[in-house]
């Protein structure tokens, strides 16, 4: 499933890294510990987190992610837009809580 | 093939700069996929322990047909208890490091899982070594 499907089903918001709007999902990770990402999150998941910062970017890139879920209506910081731009790695809200996305995304996923 | 990169203390913005560069020339290099998603993940966690704990560093590379050498050094607070600092869950990260998702100390066991081989020396007050040793075609 492709990042815009996932948008698109989901009503989620866009934020930045729009040219990285085709990627690939191929699963999910739910985290606010960035070295619990970096161990344990694997290629072409969507990150979804609280955490609005630049080096959530950093991550994202170095695991090849598909995408970061901002929670909670979460905006992400001007320099973590910015990286999201320039690394092509799309940066998606929900005003929703985690628990719920979540649970959206692995129905849609798991078919 | 050698690189050597600098690393800020306290400079969170840059954090993971170092890392990205040499993933690139890993993949330039056609490294085997698995080899460099598991070197990632060992470098960044030791080059955000400089920029966390440690006042200003270097990480330097060394790549050759059989293996990645990694070394980074740093000049900083040293760590008192190496293998307490291994243990899963230590961390001394300030609240502030914390809130951003930092500090959970998982990075030495990140690391730890991710390399052939490590060895951590330190002295305290003057700075920390970090070596860490993965083999290219093992596995394959
Ligand atoms: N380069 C370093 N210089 C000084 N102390 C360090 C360094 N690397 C790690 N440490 C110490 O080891 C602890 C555990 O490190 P780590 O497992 O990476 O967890 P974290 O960085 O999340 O605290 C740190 O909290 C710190 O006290
Ligand atoms: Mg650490």
């Amino acid at each position: 499933m492709k990042v815009s499907e996932l948008v698109n089903n989901l009503g989620l918001k866009v934020y930045s890294g729009e040219s990285g709007i085709d990627k690939e999902v191929e699963g999910g990770y739910v985290s606010d510990l960035l070295s619990d990402v970096m161990g344990n999150a694997d290629t072409g998941m969507a990150w979804i987190t609280l955490q609005t910062h630049k080096n959530v970017m950093a991550i994202a890139s170095l695991k090849d992610l598909a995408c970061v879920i901002l929670v909670k209506g979460l905006e992400p910081d001007p320099d973590m837009a910015a990286q999201s731009d320039k690394e092509g790695i799309p940066v998606l809200g929900t005003s929703g809580q985690a628990f719920e996305i979540t649970g959206k995304l692995y129905e849609m996923i798991k078919k | 093939m050698h690189y050597e990169y600098a690393i800020e203390g306290g400079n969170f913005s840059k954090a993971g700069l170092a890392s990205s560069e040499v993933k690139k020339k890993l993949r330039q290099l056609n490294v085997d996929n698995q080899v460099v998603k598991r070197v990632v993940v060992a470098l960044y966690e030791a080059e955000v322990n400089i920029v966390a704990h440690a006042y200003n560093g270097t990480m330097n590379v060394e790549i050759d047909e059989e293996k990645i050498l990694l070394v980074l050094q740093d000049s900083g607070p040293g760590i008192p208890d190496i293998e307490k600092a291994m243990e899963e869950g230590y961390s001394t990260a300030s609240p502030e490091v914390r809130e951003m998702g930092f500090g959970a100390g998982m990075g030495l066991s990140n690391i730890k899982k991710n390399v052939d081989h490590l060895d951590i020396s330190s002295e305290i007050g003057k700075g920390t070594r970090v070596e860490m040793i993965t083999y290219i075609n093992r596995g394959r």
